[in-house]
């Protein structure tokens, strides 16, 4: 389950959802990871961009993986800007037990951050300010640059 | 005609283009000065899944995406 919503995220009513939605399915784990917005460098927020029929796929993939260990996943993302202290991001394992969770979420959130298509902007005074230092090229970028 | 699509951070337009394949495109775009700091460090789409060698044949109708460096979270 994925789903985009415009500004920060409501975390309480997020995972009351997704509780509620598995309570009776009899997973032993529900392991979520919430990401909130940071006070640091002076900026206001941050602001996302997504590409969606690209998401949808990297996500379909690790909702098939999760599968095939008997687990799910759910993930939230915020489109457009995100202030401090808010969440942009919850995303959550459920499995049977705790180790598959665990483990899992680990994977889910650092390939996430390396292939997601979603770009993120400070927000200073503002402005909408690409965060190219903290941005990860997707594997197999540049191919475009190779002269021939 | 095959569309081309600058995503996130690219302040580029959409670009329509008669081309059969990715060589050709990597061709025009290093004659594109503002394209030059994107070359090196975008990833590449055609038709919403990645692909990872120019020897791609395009066909018409085709779309190409370039995704630059991400940071979702």
């Amino acid at each position: 389950m994925l789903k985009l919503y415009d500004g920060g995220l409501p975390v309480a009513s997020i995972l009351e959802e997704w509780y509620n939605e598995e309570s009776t399915s009899n997973y032993g784990a529900f392991i979520p990871f919430i990401g909130t917005i940071r006070d640091e460098d002076g900026i206001d927020g941050l602001s996302f961009d997504i590409y969606e029929p690209i998401l949808e796929k990297w996500f379909e993939a690790w909702r098939v993986k999760a599968k095939e260990k008997g687990a799910i996943i759910k993930m939230a993302h915020s489109r457009g800007d995100v202030l401090l202290h808010e969440s942009s991001y919850i995303a959550c394992v459920f499995s049977p037990k705790r180790r598959v969770a665990l483990e899992f979420i680990d994977e889910f959130v650092e390939d996430f951050k390396a292939s997601a298509p979603i770009w993120k902007y400070d927000l200073i005074k503002g402005k909408r300010v690409y965060a190219l230092d903290r941005s990860t090229a997707i594997k197999g970028s540049g191919i475009l640059g190779v002269t021939h | 005609m095959i569309r081309v699509e600058f995503l996130g951070p690219i302040q580029k337009d959409a670009l329509e283009l008669e081309i059969t394949n990715l060589k050709e495109l990597a061709s025009i775009l290093q004659e594109t000065p503002e394209m030059a700091e994107w070359l090196e460090n975008s990833a590449v789409a055609v038709n919403d899944t990645l692909v990872s060698s120019l020897d791609h044949e395009l066909k018409d109708g085709d779309k190409v995406s370039m995704l630059p460096p991400v940071c979702g979270g």
